[in-house]
């Protein structure tokens, strides 16, 4: 049988409110860049739900390749913001957003 | 070929005006090249000047003279209603005038190298200028003789009288032990006043003659309906507009002409170089008078028997004896010549007021002939006499300033040390005094001859017999005086022993002075035939040409009773002074006159204390108001300035204190401090941590979810 889509959307809206939350609550640099990643990966579950709902029939890959660029750019994110994260425990000896208030003079 | 040279004639003051800008601006540091210039811009208006002097003269050329004049209109300046044209002009009076002017001025322009030591040691510092206002000078005068309107002519008068202001006070640096002598700078001052006085009378004339007639040319104003319209109008009484404005237009030649009561500036004017006393005295800018009013002429004669021919011929006959009285006694050589030249201006303006046109505008000619002579002559001597003395007692003894070169009482004997100036001086001397066959006997004799025949048939122009006779009697005295006190000025000067060291070491004068004097002399002697009563070639040119209400003039032919009578009183001027001055020389410097004539002798000395009488009932009372005006000056206008000031100080800081600082500052200042404060809230919001700003993102976006489910 066939999984409803709702099911889909549950769960992405699930695994994005955890990652928003884990994005805003985590001190450690590094959960928040996890709950980035969470966001990241609820919204691909919502593209390809919804590229199997409406557009698998047509033949179409246009779901699937915005899944995998989406993949990519979040690698590419990680990849930067842990490089950033490394480069701040370095010079702070910390990776607790909240000491990481350079901006503001 | 006429034509051609008519329409140039509007270079003729050019070229002396030219010269003086060039010095001026360029060649102001190099004498001889300013020298150069002069010469050169004189010479070429001499030329020009002959040529047309011969074109306008049909003896010569087999035309007829053009006698309404030939004009060239320069340009027309718009007055409301009519339209003031302004040019030159060329007819026979200009012609004549042509031929003297700038040929005499050439002389003088030559002479004056010589003078101021070119090329010597003494040599004058401000020799260029010199060159460069004489000719400004000459600009002044060829200008006025071919000027075809009354407006340039006023123009280039008052030309005349600056450069005169200027030339007269040419040493301005000057000064005198004796505090009561004139000083160059008090003399140029009192010569541009005096005449100041005429001007302003003859500029009234000019502006009434305009409202009148609503014209300033010569050839407008002198038209026969023109005339006839002013003679018959009424200014006030029955006086009518010709006599009113003829008067006031004689008040300006009166003026410049230094006639009684105006004479006063022109013997003082001797404190500038000579030159410029030949200039001033000889060839123009007394003799502007005379022209002035030969020009004017049928304005004078427009009312038969006005009253404006009367004061013409009574204050042109009284100068004339007048001041040849005052000449008797004056020592100084060139103060001597210098009231001969008003005495000698007195006999033209009486021959004008006789209606002798032609007989004083021939005067004016040999006159301005032979004064230039004597002028020169005596600068000469002049000149001879500083040298002698510096070779007598040394360069340094200079600071004595006893001295007086210019006292005839302290030459003598000069005839013998300097041969050329003397012969020439005493040629000039007969011309002056009208002894026969010199040019001044024939004008003069004309004069007396006109006024002889005025007498017997009653006067042109309604002049009254007894009018003529008595301007006939003064005159015939005064060439009395005039003999006596040229002789008088020959003997001192040039006869006898020498009476002080310097004139025994008179030297003669470099050939840039002698041979003006030469060519000058040359022409006093043979000018006299260009008049001959039997064929005078002045009435030819100008008599005939200038016809007056178009009538030609009358003219006088040769009267043997007048000649004779003029002759006689000539010859006994002279005897009284070889009696007095030549038969025994004086050896001490103390005039013999002055113990025969006593207190006459001294009022003749003081002039008739004219200076005096003007210095206490003019210059006194204009310096007493001057005073008046400027206490007032200072007291009340100065008050109410200073009192505007303060009222704007006042005013300026009750703004400063009661708007500008709160209002308008504190508008400025109110957006400052707004904005501060605005920027210091607005900073809260930025805490720097990036976990707030993905709240506030995350918040907003929900809000603005929610937002949308709830509309719809």
């Amino acid at each position: 049988m066939q999984i409803p889509l709702s099911w889909y959307l549950i769960v992405a809206a699930a695994l994005f409110c955890i990652g928003l939350y884990g994005a805003l609550s985590r001190r450690n640099a590094v959960g928040v860049l996890m709950g980035v990643e969470l966001m990241l990966n609820s919204v691909n579950i919502n593209l390809l739900a919804f590229w199997r709902q409406v557009e698998a029939a047509s033949g179409t890959l246009a779901g699937q390749v915005f899944a995998i660029i989406v993949i990519t750019v979040a690698a590419a994110e990680a990849a930067v913001g842990l490089a950033l994260i490394i480069s701040v425990y370095r010079s702070r000896k910390s990776v607790d957003v909240e000491d990481i208030d350079l901006m503001k003079l | 070929m006429r034509e051609f040279f008519f329409n140039l004639v509007w270079l003729l003051p050019l070229f002396p005006l030219a010269s003086f800008a060039i010095i001026v601006l360029w060649t102001n540091r190099n004498r001889l090249l300013s020298t150069w210039v002069a010469w050169i811009g004189i010479g070429l208006s001499w030329i020009l000047g002959w040529t047309i002097f011969i074109l306008t003269w049909r003896n010569i050329i087999g035309l007829t003279p053009p006698t309404g004049g030939y004009q060239v209109n320069l340009y027309s300046i718009p007055t409301g209603t009519t339209q003031l044209q302004l040019g030159f002009h060329v007819d026979t009076l200009t012609g004549l005038m042509l031929f003297m002017v700038p040929f005499v001025c050439l002389m003088i322009f030559i002479y004056s190298k010589g003078y101021m030591n070119y090329g010597t040691d003494e040599v004058d510092s401000r020799y260029s200028r010199f060159f460069a206002q004489i000719s400004l000078f000459a600009c002044g005068m060829i200008g006025l003789v071919v000027s075809d309107n009354f407006v340039t002519l006023f123009i280039f008068w008052e030309l005349m009288g600056l450069c005169s202001y200027l030339l007269i006070g040419f040493w301005f640096d000057k000064s005198y032990d004796d505090p009561k002598r004139i000083t160059p700078k008090e003399a140029g001052l009192k010569a541009f006043l005096t005449t100041r006085v005429g001007d302003v009378i003859m500029l009234s004339g000019l502006l009434l003659l305009y409202s009148q007639t609503g014209t300033m040319s010569f050839r407008e104003i002198f038209s026969e309906e023109t005339l006839h319209q002013l003679a018959n109008t009424y200014a006030f009484g029955n006086m009518s507009w010709a006599t009113l404005t003829a008067l006031l237009i004689f008040g300006g030649a009166v003026g410049k002409s230094a006639q009684f009561p105006l004479h006063v500036w022109l013997p003082d004017a001797m404190e500038g170089p000579t030159p410029v006393s030949a200039l001033i005295h000889a060839a123009t800018m007394v003799s502007a008078g005379v022209y002035l009013v030969a020009r004017s002429f049928p304005l004078f004669v427009a009312v038969e028997g006005g009253a404006q021919l009367t004061v013409v011929a009574l204050i042109g006959s009284f100068t004339a004896l007048f001041a040849s009285t005052i000449a008797l006694a004056q020592n100084d050589i060139k103060r001597v010549l210098a009231y001969s030249t008003i005495s000698q201006l007195g006999y033209m303006f009486a021959a004008l007021g006789l209606g002798a046109y032609v007989a004083a505008v021939f005067h004016l000619i040999t006159h301005a002939f032979f004064k230039a002579l004597l002028f020169m002559g005596s600068g000469s001597v002049i000149h001879g006499v500083e040298h002698g003395h510096h070779h007598a007692h040394g360069e340094g003894d200079e600071a004595g300033g006893e001295f007086d070169a210019n006292d005839m009482l302290n030459m003598g004997g000069l005839l013998r040390r300097m041969p050329r100036t003397g012969w020439t001086f005493i040629i000039g001397a007969l011309a002056l005094t009208g002894i026969f066959p010199w040019a001044g006997f024939w004008s003069k004799d004309e004069i007396l001859a006109d006024a002889w025949l005025g007498f017997l048939h009653g006067g042109a122009f309604g002049v009254s017999g007894s009018l003529a006779f008595a301007v006939w009697l003064l005159l015939t005295l005064a060439a009395i005086l005039t003999a006596f006190y040229t002789g008088r000025q020959v003997f001192l000067t040039f006869a006898g022993k020498p009476r002080t060291e310097a004139a025994k070491h008179v030297p003669e004068s470099t050939g840039s002075m002698t041979w003006p004097l030469i060519i000058l002399a040359l022409f006093t002697t043979f000018l006299g035939l260009f008049g001959l009563p039997w064929t005078n070639r002045v009435f030819e040119l100008v008599g005939q040409a200038a016809k007056i209400m178009g009538e030609p003039l009358e003219h006088a032919g040769f009267v043997l009773t007048v000649a004779l009578i003029s002759l006689g009183a000539a010859g006994t001027g002279w005897l009284g002074a070889w009696l007095i001055y030549g038969r025994k020389p004086l050896t001490v410097p103390v005039d013999p006159l002055e113990r025969a004539l006593g207190p006459v002798y001294t009022l003749l000395k003081n002039k008739y204390y004219f200076d005096e009488l003007y210095r206490a009932i003019i210059v006194r009372p204009a310096i007493w108001f001057a005073g008046v005006c400027a206490r007032f000056d200072r007291k009340v206008v100065d008050g109410i300035v200073n009192a505007v000031g303060a009222f704007g100080r006042w005013l300026s800081s009750w703004l400063r204190n009661a708007i500008d600082n709160p209002i308008i500052d504190g508008a400025v200042n109110g957006v400052g401090q707004i904005t501060g404060w605005l920027g210091e809230f607005m900073r809260a919001t930025q805490t720097g941590k990036v976990q707030n700003y993905l709240l506030v993102a995350a918040v907003t976006v929900v809000l603005l979810l929610a937002l949308f489910l709830v509309r719809g």
